[in-house]
């Protein structure tokens, strides 16, 4: 079997509010900081794995990117899987220089969504990924659909508001020590239940940010590897489910694809997910990460909830996770969203994560998930 | 701007059809035995192309639902706050509706429900539910 890839850079941009950003130049600025975080220069990059943009769309974004650049990969393609992107790129990336395709693959991801666009038009354009005719006729939203889950969720695993809320919370804890991030103002159970209703159960405080902001990473073959400048990240396994669209055709509301995708990249790594120390997992909404950390089994489900509150996703908890922030609390600007997850566990695997920094994790899992809980993509880091 | 309304194709078109007829139609695979809904072109269990249309019976249950309080689209702004649901209907596949005459605080899951169709601004009514 070839030697695994190894994450040799990994970069992200300022995030939140960034006044004057455009799609293009968040990529680019994250694209370079990412080449120079391994000691490569763009140069060396010979593929590109670009996602897609709400600001800048266009029907070949990678090579819009690498034009931008000016770099000519001998391979190059764009990768739209929703909140799977990130996971996705990384797992194309290892897989083509794992291959033999590829030596170094960038990844990168960016847009500026909170100032190049309006929060209505944001919220519009997200609903475009209802389905035409048996959805969108009915006012459905993303945060609707995923309130649809937490509901059903909710009713058949005793999970409560305060448990949810207590995932909102988990995360704002976790931005307060990363100075980068986009909310850093304390909040409590109370205020997340204070918080504007969006789509009951889901309040405000429950979903997701919106921002501007770019992130990237550099993939290297095993032995291109040694080239570079810092320790070399191994990605140990990967895995994919895809189990529907639009969650009028989801199998269940409560069951989804990340079990599989995670079992896959778990079984790949030979670990299991007792195993791990640091995970940054999708967090789209509060139920959006309940239902993942249950489906996939770092917690029985009903007992993530309760575990939260005590304390679990916290830094000396059961399971340090999205210790950046989160979606919730650090950013999410669109596939950028998934790949600071991707970054963040790099850089605690590193020993880079300050502040919020985990004591000497070993194995790191990122998960991401697209649509409404449709796309799913594990990957299991270690250190080399 | 208004509402996004069903716009029938190839697939679609017997559904909505029969709407207009005031009949729920669901595809049941004459191969396997499995009902689907949306409507596809081929069976999702088997993968046979030899579907039949069936008629609900209109009732079902709320399977999951949500109250919106935060539209979307310009076009549904007057409407909130509305109920979104998944109803499962009793031959055993699922819709999504809005819940119609029904006070939001009261809507739960299990709560028995019946089809009826709603005229919309264009050619075809749109299939929505309401206790029954
Ligand atoms: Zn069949």
């Amino acid at each position: 079997m070839a030697a695994k890839a190894v994450i040799t850079g990994v970069a992200d941009t300022a995030v939140g509010k960034v006044e004057g950003s455009t799609s293009l130049g968040l990529q680019a600025e994250a694209a370079a900081a990412a080449v120079a975080d391994a000691g490569l220069s763009l140069g060396d990059i010979d593929g590109v794995l670009c996602a897609y943009s709400f600001t800048e769309p266009h029907l070949m974004l990678s090579s819009v990117v690498s034009e931008f650049l000016g770099i000519m990969p001998s391979y190059s393609i764009a990768v739209q899987a929703g909140g799977a992107t990130a996971c996705a790129q990384v797992m194309q990336a290892a897989a083509l220089v794992e291959a033999g395709i590829c030596r170094h693959v960038l990844a990168v991801c960016g847009d500026n969504r909170l100032t190049g666009m309006s929060r209505d038009k944001a919220v519009a354009a997200l609903s475009e990924v209802g389905h035409a005719q048996f959805e969108r006729p009915y006012g459905i939203s993303v945060p609707s659909a995923y309130a649809l889950v937490a509901q059903r969720y909710m009713h058949d695993y005793g999970v409560t508001l305060e448990h949810l809320a207590g995932v909102a919370v988990a995360h704002r804890k976790h931005a307060m020590r990363n100075p980068k991030a986009q909310m850093r103002q304390p909040i409590t159970l109370e205020d997340v239940a204070k918080s504007k209703p969006i789509s009951t159960p889901l309040r405000l405080l429950d979903c997701c940010l919106i921002s501007d902001g770019g992130a990237a990473v550099v993939v290297s073959a095993a032995d291109a590897a040694r080239d570079t400048r810092k320790r070399g990240i191994e990605v140990l396994g990967t895995g994919q489910m895809n189990t529907h669209e639009h969650i009028i055709a989801s199998p269940s509301l409560t069951d989804f694809g990340c079990k599989q995708s995670s079992a896959q990249a778990f079984r790949r790594a030979g670990v299991t997910p007792a195993d791990i120390d640091v995970a940054e997992i999708y967090d789209s909404f509060t139920i959006t990460l309940l239902a993942e950390l249950e489906s996939i089994g770092f917690f029985a489900r009903g007992e993530a909830g309760p575990a939260i509150l005590g304390g679990a996703l916290d830094l000396d908890g059961r399971l340090p996770c999205n210790t950046h922030g989160g979606l919730l609390s650090y950013a999410h600007s669109g596939a950028a969203g998934g790949m600071f997850h991707v970054v963040e566990a790099v850089r605690q695997l590193r020993g880079e994560a300050e502040g919020r920094q985990v004591v000497s994790p070993e194995l790191a899992f990122v998960h991401g998930d697209g649509g409404i809980l449709s796309a799913h993509c594990s990957l299991v880091l270690g250190r080399n | 701007m208004s509402k996004p309304l069903p716009q029938p194709n190839v697939v679609t078109q017997r559904f909505w059809s029969s709407c207009k007829d005031g009949r729920f139609e669901f595809q049941h695979c004459k191969t396997c035995g499995h009902s689907q809904f949306p409507p596809r072109l081929t069976c999702t269990a088997c993968h046979g192309a030899d579907l039949d249309w069936l008629p609900s019976s209109g009732r079902g249950t709320v399977y999951s639902f949500t109250v919106v309080h935060r539209a979307p689209l310009e076009s549904f702004k007057a409407d909130v706050p509305y109920v979104i649901a998944i109803v499962a209907l009793e031959e055993g596949v699922r819709a999504m509706v809005n819940l119609r005459d029904v006070d939001p605080e009261t809507v739960g899951i299990g709560m028995p429900i019946e089809v009826f169709f709603e005229p919309t601004e264009g050619e075809y009514p749109l299939p929505q539910a309401r206790p029954r």
